[in-house]
């Protein structure tokens, strides 16, 4: 075990590293963009004088590396800065929708993984049987249009004239349970069908992949069941690849929905990305980029900590 | 040992089994006939392809993927296994009718400790609650001779040795006291003297449960110590059947005779040379894994035109000497010298004229190929890179080393791996040693993968190749049967440690090491009570 705790250290600090070099990353592009946050708050009948003082006043004159080691700086004391367009705190503003994000992601995670490795498992089962390949079809069909086509699909089955269920999810005050599993359905089926495809591919690729070994031949010559030899025989050795899967869809569900927040209104992450990008404002589009890679460092990271630990040749030594 | 008296527990009629090959259906056993009855053991013998594991699956109403039993009758204890439906099958198999396969190491599920595994088919046939499983357990291991009977159930495959995991299997496969258990080349992935423990404790335990066996091999030594009766088989065909004294001391047809005849091959022996310098001379090498060293202080001396072959169990730093010679791992003590001058430790140091006089050819040809590659390439690559040949040159030397190793260019120099037997394989594998135009090559357990008649056909196209080349051979082996075929000196190892070394002649005759002695009286013999007597002896001696 003790090499696992140092695997997750060095992962981490590994992964510190990683968010530094994304800051830079991600500070250099908002620079290749043209114009400035000045510019785009001004408008066009900005005079320069009015640019230029503004500029001034928010401190965007300065050298692009005094301004990137005065926002490490902040970042290192713990503060995130606040934003440029209405001086809220960064860190207050992503609190708000990094839950709203977490929420949603989890509830598409609720429905997806247990979904996709099942229809896996079966797949693996009846593989190249009808229920194999419409499983594969139907899967490979939902992840193959974009999703907000999906988005309307859905609203327009679901939503549309007498439809069950919201087509807009804002929702103003804390929503109760019910309310929020009611209301952000639509969007959470809809993640539900992009990233099950890939989940449910993976399970069944990995499986099948270990029917060969011998030791399923044993598992079936000591007469056990076709279920029990896929899930007790091949499913644990299979682990490994469908964990990383997981985890990498995870990911996306945390950093990739912005077109679906936008189709359904949902106030998360990627939307306050997306606007702060075009406003040209820095230090949320810097937070909200460190959270992005921060998850995908910490779920990559629980992967290969979770699939180490279903190996018991890494677990137990000789 | 009269079985006429006996209730018959198997019979095969006519059986035929059908294997996929590209579109059409070929068939594999051709038409085999068998009885067996209750606690008797037959062996089935026969080279790779014969049929041998297929029909042993067959007995359980088993056919692999690709496979399917198409023709005759298979009856067990009055069961038409043919016209039973799967789930029939499946309660029948690892509760009546068991099967031990030939690698343990891989046939045991590396995700699940021992004892769970063990007691998996007990509990799910509804034989026994799992506590009572467990206790069997404990109880089988410890009949089967396994070290801490009490504590090794509940350790994970990886955690156990190859020797013992085949006993655990031999016990996993008891554990519903079946009535018949199929032994699929139990033994052969183990070393002479790991085998005999296995030989014994599955011999012992299939008495004392008076289970009936079918006995599947290729070692006709090892076959005589285990059956009763023993069928040869040949291309899916039966070639003849007889008890197993019979069998041995007057078999009937001219293939069984082939097999029974002492291996033709035998190498004169090369008197050793004193005074030259060696072309290879491994000294003082100490060198290791980690904390470990797993080669200590050893040294021997190859000379030009001399085969000198590296002996000893598996994890005796044989395969580890060879990484050693070739720079893979340089080692912490000692050094190589090549025609008397030290080479690097580390293979990048070494100039491209020191890689090309040190080849390597691998046990498994199958995955020393790269399956991508045609001949062509795989031959024309050592002989481009090391030697720069070029367009016609090219072309002429790869046709060449095509004929020295015996196959047709013509009909080869375009083929990929997987259009080739597994002895072609091996051809290639020397070919492509041969083209870098060495003079010293290695070969790493080069026939333990092949038939016997085909490795006498590798190892006797080595043996024309070294004086046609004047190579020097290191040949690395478990196998005293191959040494004695092929090698002019012995080096045996144990632990890391050279525990003799010496010329063939003075090798196979006492006095012995101890280690050697172990290792000579280890490997199987034609009699049939030869196993019986050599535990006798071993007991008495203490």
């Amino acid at each position: 075990m003790a090499h696992v705790w140092g695997m997750i250290l060095k992962r981490l600090a590994l992964g510190v590293v990683t968010l530094f070099v994304v800051s830079i990353l991600i500070f250099m592009a908002t620079e290749l963009l043209p114009g400035d946050f000045a510019q785009e708050i001004l408008g066009q009948s900005a005079t320069p004088e009015t640019v230029k003082a503004l500029r001034e006043q928010l401190g965007l004159d300065q050298p692009l590396l005094t301004r990137y080691l005065s926002w490490l700086g902040d970042i290192l004391r713990g503060d995130l800065g606040n934003s440029l367009a209405n001086g809220n705190s960064v860190s207050e503003l992503i609190g708000k929708r990094l839950g709203n994000t977490l929420y949603l992601a989890l509830y598409a995670a609720a429905i997806a993984v247990p979904l996709s490795l099942t229809l896996g498992i079966l797949a693996a089962l009846y593989r190249n049987t009808f229920f194999d390949r419409f499983a594969n079809a139907a899967a490979l069909t939902s992840i193959s249009f974009p999703e907000f086509f999906v988005a309307y699909i859905l609203i327009f089955w679901l939503a549309g004239a007498g439809g069950i269920f919201p087509s807009m999810s804002n929702f103003r005050t804390d929503p109760t349970l019910s309310e929020f599993l009611y209301r952000a359905f639509l969007p959470a089926l809809t993640l539900t069908l992009v990233v099950t495809a890939h989940m449910m591919r993976m399970t069944r690729a990995a499986i099948i992949n270990l029917l060969a070994s011998p030791y399923i031949e044993m598992a079936r010559l000591k007469g056990m069941s076709p279920i029990r030899v896929i899930v007790k025989h091949a499913l644990p050795n299979a682990l490994a690849p469908i964990i990383n899967v997981i985890a990498l869809n995870l990911a996306y569900l945390i950093t990739g929905v912005v077109v679906v927040e936008v189709v359904f209104v949902y106030p998360g992450l990627g939307q306050l990305m997306v606007d702060s990008v075009s406003a040209r404002d820095m230090p949320v589009v810097q937070g909200v980029a460190l959270v992005f890679a921060g998850a995908y460092v910490l779920l990559n990271l629980t992967a290969d900590v979770l699939a180490t630990l279903s190996n018991p040749r890494l677990v137990h030594g000789r | 040992m009269s079985t006429d008296s006996k209730e018959v527990l198997l019979t095969m009629k006519d059986l035929r089994i059908e294997g996929r090959a590209d579109e059409a259906w070929l068939e594999i056993v051709k038409g085999v006939d068998l009885t067996l009855h209750r606690g008797e053991v037959l062996g089935l013998i026969g080279e790779s392809g014969a049929g041998k594991s297929t029909i042993g699956l067959a007995a359980m109403g088993f056919a692999r993927d690709g496979c399917r039993i198409s023709g005759g009758e298979i009856m067990f204890d009055g069961i038409d296994m043919r016209a039973s439906s799967e789930s029939e099958l499946r309660s029948l198999r690892g509760r009546r009718i068991a099967y031990v396969a030939q690698s343990a190491a891989a046939s045991f599920n590396p995700a699940h400790k021992l004892i769970d595994q063990y007691s998996e088919a007990p509990v799910q046939h509804g034989v026994m609650a799992r506590s009572e499983a467990e206790g069997d357990a404990t109880d089988l291991y410890r009949r089967m001779q396994l070290p801490n009977p009490d504590e090794i159930g509940f350790r994970y495959p990886h955690q156990v040795s190859g020797g013992q995991l085949q006993r655990a299997m031999t016990a996993m496969a008891m554990a519903c006291r079946p009535d018949l258990i199929i032994f699929d080349e139990p033994t052969t992935a183990l070393d002479v003297t790991t085998q005999i423990e296995v030989l014994a404790a599955i011999r012992n335990i299939v008495e004392q449960f008076n289970t009936a066996a079918i006995y599947i091999t290729h070692d006709l030594a090892v076959v005589a110590q285990m059956a009763d009766k023993i069928k040869v088989l040949l291309k899916g065909e039966e070639v003849e059947e007889a008890d197993t004294p019979t069998m041995l001391s007057a078999p009937k047809e001219d293939y069984t005779k082939s097999l029974w005849a002492v291996r033709s091959h035998m190498r004169e022996e090369q008197p050793p040379v004193r005074d030259s310098t060696p072309i290879v001379a491994v000294r003082n090498v100490t060198a290791g894994y980690g904390p470990i060293d797993v080669l200590k202080d050893v040294s021997f001396d190859i000379h030009q035109r001399r085969t000198v072959a590296v002996v000893g169990e598996s994890g005796s730093g044989k395969s580890t000497t060879a990484r050693v010679i070739t720079g893979l791992l340089p080692p912490r003590r000692g050094e190589v010298l090549f025609n008397g001058e030290a080479l690097p430790a580390d293979y990048r140091k070494r100039s491209r004229e020191q890689l090309r006089h040190a080849q390597m050819i691998y046990q498994m040809a199958d995955t020393a190929l790269n399956p991508k590659l045609r001949l062509r390439e795989l031959i024309g690559r050592p002989a481009q890179m090391y030697l720069g040949l070029q367009g016609k040159q090219l072309e002429d030397r790869i046709r060449n080393l095509l004929d020295l190793i015996e196959l047709e260019p013509d009909d080869y120099i375009d083929r990929l791996p997987s259009e080739l037997s597994g002895g072609q394989k091996q051809r290639i594998g020397i070919a492509r040693a041969l083209a870098a135009e060495p003079q010293f090559i290695i070969c790493d357990e080069v026939t333990s993968a092949l038939d016997q008649l085909v490795a006498e056909g590798i190892l006797k196209l080595l043996d024309k190749l070294q004086t046609e080349f004047d190579l020097a051979y290191m040949f690395i082996t478990h196998d005293l049967a191959t040494v004695r075929a092929i090698a002019d000196e012995v080096v045996v190892m144990k632990e890391g440690m050279v525990v003799e070394q010496g010329p063939k002649s003075e090798m196979f005759q006492p006095p012995h090491d101890p280690y050697t002695e172990l290792l000579l009286s280890s490997v199987p013999e034609m009699d049939p009570n030869w196993l019986t007597e050599l535990l006798e002896k071993r007991a008495a001696a203490g």
